[in-house]
């Protein structure tokens, strides 16, 4: 492929047309006299169309665009963890070094550190049979978790030789008999999946210490969520609480379009975080992409399939991945604003008519599958949506909620109570149950689908009395409903409601879930008995032991005393019917 | 750049000018319009190619014509900046209003400004206090935050946030704010007002003024609040300022926003606004925070107008996903008669947390807070309830909590103009006094411990024992 040159013909925002180049689509070229980066998005006669990844004010007609040859690719190998990128893999701490605290334009940086030397060691033995995806050798990347060195796709033979030691990552480690050199590092265009051999139904949940989405709403591993809400309804602490808490091995997170503050929320804090599961900073496990709202909106456009490369790389390994985007409104929005520099026919609310396509294409890079190695690997992806006036018919939500298999619906109205999270549980759903059930019923509880169950039957039940509550007040109802009401109440404000800035209460296991749920049935069941014995409601709700039952789950150590709690609930209960 | 000045001006379109046979131009670049009459326009270019560059003219179109002059100046927009910008009053394109000479320039600064890397900010965390109850109490406001004012109409914000301007400052702190005050589209009614109150107080001298009223070109308002930005910045980052930002309206920018957008014939989104106002607005907003390695910090106040009290319309919706939070002016409340009118329950702080708490407000103010939030949100769905049953099918704990949301809109929310209260002795306790009025057994919000340390009744009753 010849270097061949042109040059810029118009600029209109992010959007320059080049002419003098015969560029392949996605082809990814430098702009202009500072070489700014692009990407080819259209070809039309000899023009080709190019979005730019950073600020184009000042630059002219008549200045050079160069061909790559390349398309969009992320780097991939030892060094990623730990990191935080901006939409097209650049490292953030790298760019302050090299221009300060604004983001000035022109830099060029590698995704990885090409010269940190790793502890390479060999797994393949010279001699063996190699193919694409197979491990070859592993390296400490950080404390928790171990680089597992792979043959990259389309390459597979016999080890001519294989050497452990110490290494950067561009330097080769495996030579094949054919003459192939196996560096640490592969490259790989961000827009393509990358290849597995097969997908598996998703059977096995991702746990993630969040009560109502654990034990009411399960997403699992592999699977897919969507969180739509209006703005200040807690969608990013939502999808901060399952980057801290859930169970996967490896969390990429997504700043898409997010605001430059609460970004620095999340790069500040995370670093501090102890990940549950290995005591060691979570950070650890960890990627970031931060591409703020200000920051160019092309690169915000390719910061999600950045992100989901990655995840599929670790992947490949045999890591369970969760990946959070919030916001793909943010993207979305990046879709339609270069489609409308293109000036392409609009679809719906001027999104691109291929807005629903590319959502779906997204979305499907999720999956727990065998990969080209033969383990067992999983990308979990849950998108943050921001549907304008949280009105979720726009496109951007329905298109996602036509892909998507667990919804988790938040609502303004609860959080303006500060119910938290303010997931609405009568419009929420998740598909996934069905095929969890028997994790469940192995691995908690055996009832534990029951217990499910009835808790959602008495929250449904409980919408259903509200709105004759609405209309001639709780004191007209039997007390047997009055009764129901008051289990509701304690199903949302001691269940339900979860403060994500408690320390204790921010996580609770599957374990105590279960248990909290049983107390809330046990508390019912014994109302009930004791109400029937001629106890009054009120001295029934009143006691104090359930008060100490329901306060207790902000201390350590509640899970150890739930059920002495429970006992001594029941028993005060017991008492108010013998006062009568 | 050569002065070279081109009359090959094809097509005048609203606020757009276009013209062909030019040499190279870059995006972004300014230009000046010479007209037949010796008067001079200026503007910048939209797009840019071999054949045909766009034009938008920040004084409006009027009276150009094929034969006017254009002459590229061959550099983007830029300010300039120095400390004599405190106390000056500019116009919408930054020279002087005052009748004062033109600013020295220590610096020619662009006014695109660059994007801070998220990398190094610096987490906002240091409690502002407004003196106002329902911000204090209930949004707390941090420093480097952009929390706008969503307001309608007929409502009091600019008095609000002349409040905040007066009162604001840092608990155990001497460090005053410098005030950068960005008008657009205004009347002249409403810039006296706010002028004759930055004089009153004694404020104007630390202030910035940038001002384009509503018989300012319309245009020139995508600019302002960028020169506004362009300074803050300059004056928090070189110069160590704390600046509070008050811009308005942000709703009379949008509308230049969506008249250029037309000009152009492009694609609309949604209600004819351009497809990238997220984009436009969020470098805006963005440029609001703290950098690590500097004093300075620029807080942000914007104030728009929701155009018929809609919260959903694209100008606030868009805003509320950029900003950090928002407060919510209330015309209920105002036609209450109460001052500040602000409707706590639609409002929010998102950077709250990092602000409150010991140490930096008070132990309690968290929980205190969820049950002001708790208790009013309740009280005021029970005032429809009574509508319909009346307050007679009303159990005691919802009598409480309904007379509760009475008093706290007539006793914390109301306050005078120019009443400062403390966050420790004249906000949190005043929020304890009042939900004394519910009992105990309801606030379940409130750890216990607190309720023994601050609850006026309940802990009386332990330091007797």
């Amino acid at each position: 492929m010849s270097k061949e040159n042109g040059v810029i013909y118009r600029i209109s925002g992010p959007v320059v047309t080049a002419v003098g180049i015969s560029p392949r689509m996605y082809e990814v070229v430098r702009v202009g006299d500072e070489g700014l980066m692009g990407e080819v998005i259209e070809l039309h006669g000899d023009q080709s169309v190019i979005q730019v990844y950073e600020e184009t004010s000042g630059i002219k007609p008549g200045e050079p665009v160069i061909r790559t040859g390349q398309t969009l690719s992320v780097q991939l190998g030892p060094g990623l963890l730990t990191q935080i990128y901006d939409g097209i893999q650049r490292p953030l701490p790298k760019l302050e070094e090299t221009m300060g605290v604004f983001i000035t334009r022109g830099v060029d940086a590698d995704g990885l550190d090409l010269k940190r030397k790793w502890e390479f060691n060999a797994v393949a033995k010279k001699g063996d049979e190699v193919s694409s995806g197979q491990v070859i050798g592993k390296v400490q990347e950080t404390e928790t978790i171990e680089h597992r060195v792979m043959v990259p796709p389309n390459v597979g033979g016999k080890v001519k030789s294989i050497k452990s030691g110490t290494f950067n990552i561009t330097e080769t480690v495996c030579v094949l008999d054919d003459g192939t050199e196996i560096a640490m590092m592969q490259e790989w265009p961000v827009r393509h999946p990358r290849p597995f051999v097969q997908k598996y139904a998703p059977d096995v949940p991702l746990i993630t210490g969040q009560r109502i989405l654990d034990f009411l709403f399960p997403l699992a591993k592999g699977g897919t969520a969507g969180i739509p809400g209006p703005f200040g309804s807690g969608k990013t602490v939502t999808q901060q609480q399952l980057a801290k808490w859930s169970d996967a091995q490896i969390v990429v997170y997504i700043g898409c379009g997010e605001r430059g503050n609460e970004m620095t929320e999340v790069l500040d804090e995370f670093p501090h975080l102890i990940d549950p599961n290995t005591n060691k900073p979570l950070m650890n496990r960890t990627v970031m992409i931060a591409n703020t709202s200000n920051m160019p909106v092309a690169a915000r456009e390719a910061s999600v399939y950045t992100g989901i490369t990655i995840a599929e790389y670790f992947r490949d390994m045999g890591y369970n991945v969760a990946l959070m985007a919030d916001s793909t409104s943010r993207w979305a929005e990046a879709m339609r604003e270069i489609s409308s520099r293109l000036e392409e026919m609009p679809g719906e609310e001027g999104y691109p008519a291929y807005l629903s396509s590319r959502l779906a294409e997204f979305y499907e890079r999720a999956g727990r599958v065998e990969t080209l190695s033969g383990s067992d690997g999983s990308v979990s992806v849950i998108g943050a949506v921001s549907p304008p006036g949280g009105d979720i018919s726009e496109p951007v939500s329905q298109g996602t909620l036509r892909i998507v298999k667990v919804f988790w619906g938040l609502d303004a109205g609860l959080a303006r109570q500060r119910h938290f999270p303010a997931i609405n549980w009568l419009n929420s759903y998740s598909l996934y149950p069905q095929a969890l059930d028997q994790w469940y019923r192995d691995n908690i509880a055996p009832d534990f689908p029951e217990v499910r169950t009835e808790i959602s039957t008495l929250l449904q039940i409980e919408s259903e009395l509200q709105e004759i509550v609405q209309l001639v007040g709780s004191d007209a109802l039997p007390v047997d409903q009055q009764l129901t009401l008051e289990v509701a109440r304690m199903i949302r404000e001691f269940f339900l409601q979860q403060n994500a800035f408690h320390d204790v209460d921010t996580f609770s296991d599957l374990d105590l879930q279960y248990h909290m749920a049983k107390a809330i049935l046990s508390f019912q069941e014994e109302a009930k008995k004791a109400i029937a014995g001629g106890a009054q409601l009120e001295d029934v709700v009143n006691v104090p032991a359930r008060t100490d039952l329901m306060r207790g789950r902000f201390e350590k150590g509640y899970e150890e005393k739930i059920s002495d709690l429970v006992s001594e609930m029941n028993k005060q209960i017991d008492a108010s019917m013998e006062a009568n | 750049m050569s002065g070279k000045e081109y009359r090959t001006i094809t097509d005048v379109k609203g606020p757009l000018v276009f013209l062909n046979k030019t040499e190279p131009v870059s995006y972004g670049e300014i230009v000046q319009l010479m007209l037949s009459d010796g008067s001079i326009k200026n503007g910048q270019v939209l797009d840019t190619s071999d054949d045909q560059v766009i034009v938008q003219v920040f004084e409006g179109t009027a009276s150009v014509d094929r034969q006017t002059g254009v002459k590229f100046l061959g550099d983007v927009f830029k300010l300039p900046v120095s400390k004599g910008l405190i106390g000056r009053i500019l116009d919408g394109a930054g020279r002087p209003r005052d009748g004062g000479p033109d600013i020295v320039a220590d610096e020619m600064a662009d006014i695109i400004g660059a994007a801070i890397n998220p990398y190094s900010r610096q987490s906002p965390e240091s409690f502002i206090q407004t003196g106002i109850s329902a911000i204090d109490a209930c949004t707390s406001l941090v420093r480097g935050q952009k929390l706008p004012i969503f307001s309608a109409s007929g409502l009091p914000h600019n008095d609000i946030a002349l409040q905040i301007a007066r009162q604001a400052k840092l608990v155990g702190s001497d460090d005053d704010f410098v005030v950068v005050f960005c008008a657009m589209g205004i009347t002249a009614e409403e810039y006296n007002f706010f002028v004759h109150d930055l004089e009153r107080t004694g404020a104007l001298e630390n202030s910035a003024l940038f001002v384009n009223l509503a018989d300012d070109p319309a245009v020139e308002r995508l600019i302002t609040p960028r020169l506004a930005l362009t300074a803050a910045e300059y004056l928090a980052f070189e110069h160590d300022y704390h600046v509070l930002v008050i811009y308005t309206d942000m709703t009379n920018y949008c509308e230049s926003l969506r008249q250029i957008g037309a000009a152009r014939e492009e694609v609309p989104g949604r209600r004819g606004y351009p497809g990238y106002m997220y984009t436009d607005l969020a470098m805006l907003y963005e440029r609001a925070g703290l950098v690590k390695g500097k004093k300075g910090s620029i807080t942000q106040f914007p104030i728009l107008t929701m155009p018929g009290d809609d919260i959903t319309h694209p100008i606030p919706d868009l805003s509320g996903y950029i900003t950090e939070g928002q407060i919510v002016i209330s015309r209920e409340l105002h036609q209450k008669g109460i001052y500040p009118p602000i409707n706590v329950l639609p409002s929010l702080s998102r950077l709250m947390n990092a602000g409150i708490g010991d140490g930096k407000t008070r132990e309690d103010h968290k929980s205190v807070s969820d049950q002001l939030y708790a208790a009013y949100a309740q009280g005021r769905e029970l005032r429809g309830l009574v509508a319909i049953v009346g307050e007679d099918a009303l159990n005691e704990r919802d009598l409480q909590l309904l007379k509760f949301a009475d008093i706290f809109e007539d006793q914390f929310l109301r306050q005078s103009r120019d009443e400062d209260r403390s966050i420790s002795e004249g906000t949190l306790d005043l929020a304890w006094n009042l939900l004394s009025n519910i009992d105990t057994k309801y606030l379940v919000r409130l750890d216990q411990k607190w309720i023994d340390k601050y609850h006026p009744t309940e802990k009386s009753s332990n330091e007797e024992e």
